[in-house]
């Protein structure tokens, strides 16, 4: 019993001599991955660390409105009324696209096209043979099996629910009317896979399925992705520039705190689906020195961070928005109403 | 600690100089363990009230509709428990399906069958069943269990029910991933085996041995003995080990997350996708706002009723047994 | 039983002893195979599980796992240093909250307040929870200390924990307190001693083998949950602060996190915390066995 009191002591002293004055941050997942390799860079750099908890979109938004973090973060950004409301500032960090993915016989990464109404009429189950003759038009010289669609949605909560549902509302009446935008929607069809992960794993398994996952995780587990029409009535490959495209042509300004959504914008070789995420921070912290902290790092990683960024897969903000941003930034005050950034 | 070493020094010390002081111990002793048993009462007490009235306004809300719902919609805030209730009924059923005469067969092995010196070993390893984390089960479930079971059971199953009355529709599976409410439940059956079979191990070993010699000694074979004397002897108490293991299966958790699929819908077949209502508040917690949150802890707040009601029947029947 | 004794004899004579005797025997086999095959379908995925870890673990444990903290996705080096001691302090930190309270309230049950109603009343209740679903315990600290402190800390977690681990503690202490033969209390008593003196001094150390191995079953059952940790300590990529404000890193979690990540570094870390995290809860379940076997 001595000897493990000793053990747990010691245990306490090691994490207490490594410690530095951490920014925190809580929300989204999909960023959690660029998040956690920026801290780990910029903790090397500064010896300031972010310890960032990817509990969710919502638990973001709930942690910043009850103070316990820095900054929270959020895939589906907030409304300007929200924003006002509750004193926040919102603005973007780094962008990705979602891509759907496959698992047909015979059928390679990038051959398979489809139109956002296809997909939607796929996840409300109107389509539910993948020889039908809606997908079979798109894709002249590809043999699809007379076999039932299995798709696979996100089961939890998530931003990247969030971003497809937006996008086939977009390019879909039924679907507006019929399911809307929302992090966790009712799925008609189909079964659900816990995470990104959950949904890779039934994709892999499931024969003839189809499913939505961000992209670095499509890339990562070699899922064969899809083609999707853009708002041009191109296929563009789902990559880095693809991603870019959709931004360039962007109006950020449109919503209040850059909440525009990329989804099926303008541009010939825009990739359809494509989102940014977002930060939240409270104009008038109660401690404005840990916000400093924290828009210092995102200065940092908006300097610094963009071919971290690339490595994993995600894509930095176009230059002008980030100025923007820092612009943006001097609405952030400390108690004598001073900017703080 | 540091009282009870001070006190065995009592024989040697002077008693007269040191009574005042040890009776204000004894009173403070007395004080405090009888404190800390009524913590464990405001414990439960407290887990109570911080469900019911976390939930309070999604029962306020939907009333009984709540229990009785299907819906599930986050976009209109329309809120039903129904699907989770009876993914949760489902899989704990399966799970003792399978798990009961699993457990009855470790049982019976380790009374009467083991060799003296292989008792020790397997029963260990039995327990340790149970010391296994629920997320290590998830995982096995999930990276292990499943592609085996959808490629070698679910798709050849599938095949051979597919438009059979009945058959067709209990285990047909239109998506046939591995994951549903089968395997959630096939995996719960191994992880509730170890709380059944060692109570029962115990409630067998603690018959008189004269009853089971006697009837040895009139010529019954060990099943025998086994289904007319050992059985009938412990009936209630096995009855009570399994609700207990019923009361573990409802309320897991991790490894139910990773494996049943988490479909919000009902499905007559048993290898669909469903989800439970542990399996809801892990999924859907942390994102949650709102009447969404509470609903969520509405649901924590019924699977507390239900567990404690099986857990009570469970304690009745099995009105004291030697281990957990 | 009746139907066995009764018949038999009487049928001795007329029914050819064979064919009875071959029915019941093949019984008799069929049942005693089921039974060995059940027990040991059950040991087989027990090492299935083993061996899983083992093979998929194995390749991410280095010194580095030891001493270094969790990396970013796809970095070089890093190891699980701040989750393997955050979830110590979480671990020791339920069980500091559990063992004064479980253990007095273990000797008040086994001591003060035996057969009365109240005591029947407090076991009955420990034993529900015992077996209350550890997520509804999340919850409830999530209630408590989460929401009203604003925020997730290694404090949350441990008292969470702690709850988990009450019941048992409580649980084995009554038991072992029971297993205590009353004269060498009356010999305590006769000395003049007052009851506490006794319990502290005798009682207590009669059942200290008995009392070690409830901690250490508790540590056990604690040690792996993740559950109740999601909604309390939550995570850290880092070195926690000491102070415990604020989320702090633990296995469980981070093998949460890690094994859904696509990043096979991650993925990596996630089999080998596994590994680590279900070895130590086996050793110490065994090494608790063997106490209780070795103090009787």
């Amino acid at each position: 019993m001595r000897k493990i009191l000793v053990l747990a002591a010691v245990a306490a002293g090691i994490a207490g001599s490594a410690q530095a004055a951490d920014i925190t941050g809580a929300g989204a997942t999909f960023p959690f991955p660029i998040y956690a390799k920026w801290a780990e860079a910029y903790k090397k750099e500064t010896g300031t660390g972010l310890n960032y908890q990817s509990i969710g979109s919502g638990g973001g938004i709930r942690q910043i409105k009850a103070k316990t973090v820095a900054f929270g973060a959020t895939d589906a950004p907030l409304k300007g009324e929200d924003l006002t409301k509750d004193g926040l500032i919102q603005f973007p960090s780094v962008m990705g696209g979602i891509v759907p993915v496959v698992n047909i016989a015979g059928v390679e990464p990038g051959k398979l096209k489809l139109s956002g109404d296809v997909i939607a009429q796929i996840f409300l189950g109107d389509i539910k043979k993948w020889n039908d003759p809606k997908i079979a038009s798109l894709n002249a010289g590809v043999t699809l099996p007379d076999a039932n669609i299995n798709p696979v949605y996100r089961s939890d909560g998530s931003g990247t629910t969030f971003q497809f549902t937006d996008y086939l509302s977009k390019v879909s009446s039924d679907w507006k009317s019929k399911i809307g935008t929302n992090t966790a929607v009712q799925w008609p069809v189909g079964i659900g896979g816990k995470g990104n992960e959950g949904v890779s794993a039934s994709v892999k398994q499931v024969a003839n399925s189809i499913g939505y996952v961000e992209y670095a995780y499509a890339k990562q587990n070699k899922l064969s992705h899809t083609l999707v029409k853009n708002a041009d009535g191109n296929y563009p490959a789902p990559d880095d520039k693809s991603f870019q495209a959709a931004a360039a042509n962007a109006n950020w300004n449109e919503a209040p705190g850059f909440g525009i959504s990329l989804n099926n914008q303008k541009g010939a070789e825009a990739w359809p689906i494509t989102s940014a995420t977002f930060i939240l921070v409270h104009a008038k912290p109660e401690k404005p020195e840990e916000v400093q902290a924290a828009l210092k790092f995102f200065d940092w990683a908006y300097k610094s961070g963009d071919k971290l960024a690339a490595d994993l897969d995600y894509v930095a903000l176009p230059a002008n928005v980030k100025d923007q941003v820092r612009n943006a930034w001097k609405g952030v005050t400390d108690n004598a109403g001073k900017p703080i950034f | 600690m540091t009282a009870a070493t001070d006190m065995t020094s009592l024989p040697a010390g002077g008693m007269v100089t040191r009574r005042a002081p040890k009776a204000g111990f004894d009173r403070l002793f007395r004080t405090a363990s009888f404190t800390a048993a009524l913590l464990v009462l405001v414990l439960l007490a407290g887990i109570m009230v911080s469900m019911v009235v976390g939930g309070w306004p999604a029962f306020r809300e939907f009333g009984f509709g709540f229990i009785t719902s299907t819906v599930w919609d986050t976009q209109n805030e329309q809120y039903g428990a129904w699907p989770a209730i009876v993914g949760t009924l489902s899989t704990a059923l399966i799970a003792l399906v399978i798990g009961v005469p699993l457990s009855l067969g470790i049982a019976v092995y380790l009374t009467q069958l083991a060799p003296a010196w292989f008792k020790k070993p397997v029963s260990t390893a039995i327990e340790l069943l149970a010391a296994v984390p629920s997320i290590i089960y998830g995982m096995w479930g999930l990276f292990v269990f499943v592609p085996l079971f959808a490629q070698y059971v679910q798709i050849p199953v599938s095949n051979v029910v597919e438009g059979m009355p009945i058959l067709g529709t209990v285990l047909y599976s239109r998506s046939p991933s591995g994951l549903g409410i089968f395997t959630a439940g096939f995996i719960l059956a191994f992880m509730i085996v170890p709380f059944i079979a060692s109570i029962t191990r115990d409630m067998l070993e603690q018959i008189p041995s004269v009853l089971r010699e006697s009837a040895y000694g009139i010529g019954a074979t060990t099943w025998e003995v086994v289904r007319h004397v050992l059985v009938p002897q412990a009936g209630v108490s096995i009855i009570g080990a399994i609700m207990l293991g019923l009361g573990r299966a409802l309320g897991e958790t991790m490894a139910v997350t990773f494996v049943v699929g988490n479909a919000n819908r009902l499905s007559a077949s048993i290898l669909d996708p469903g989800s439970t209502i542990a399996s809801r508040i892990a999924n859907e917690f942390n994102e949650a706002m709102g009447l969404q949150l509470n609903s969520l802890i509405a649901l924590g707040c019924i699977l507390f009723f239900v567990t404690f009601v099986v857990l009570c029947i469970a304690r009745l029947l099995v009105s004291r047994v030697k281990r957990y | 039983m009746t139907t066995s004794t009764s018949a038999s004899p009487r049928e001795l004579p007329h029914v050819p002893w064979g064919r009875v005797r071959q029915g019941r025997r093949s019984a008799d086999r069929a049942m005693k195979l089921i039974a060995t095959g059940f027990t040991f379908c059950a040991i087989f995925v027990l090492f299935w599980i083993l061996g899983m870890l083992v093979v998929k673990g194995i390749g991410g444990l280095s010194l580095a796992t030891f001493t270094q903290v969790t990396p970013g996705p796809g970095s070089e080096g890093g190891g699980l240093a701040n989750a393997i001691v955050g979830s110590f302090v979480l671990t020791f930190l339920g069980i500091a909250v559990a063992t004064p309270i479980g253990v007095l309230a273990g000797t008040w049950l086994a001591e003060y307040g035996r057969k009365s109603q109240l005591a029947n009343l407090i076991r009955f209740i420990n034993d529900i929870l015992l077996s209350a679903p550890s997520i509804l315990i999340g919850l409830f600290v999530y209630v408590i200390l989460v929401e009203p402190f604003r925020g997730y800390s290694g404090w949350a977690g441990g008292v969470a924990l702690g709850i988990i681990a009450i019941p048992v503690i409580v649980r084995t202490t009554e038991d072992m307190l029971n297993l205590v033969p009353s004269p060498l209390r009356e010999a305590g008593a006769a000395l003049g001693a007052p009851p506490a003196v006794v319990i502290t001094s005798v009682t207590w150390r009669a059942a200290k083998a008995g009392m070690v191995t409830g901690i250490l079953l508790a540590l056990a059952r604690i040690a792996g949950e993740t559950a109740p940790l999601i909604f309390t300590a939550l995570n850290n990529n880092f070195w926690f602060s000491p102070s415990l404000v604020g989320g702090v890193s633990n296995l469980p979690v981070t093998i949460y996190q890690f094994a859904s990540a696509p990043y096979e570094n991650w993925q990596q870390l996630a089999w080998a915390g596994s590994l680590i995290i279900t070895m130590s809860i086996l050793v110490l379940s065994i090494v608790a066995r063997r106490i209780v076997a070795g103090g009787k």
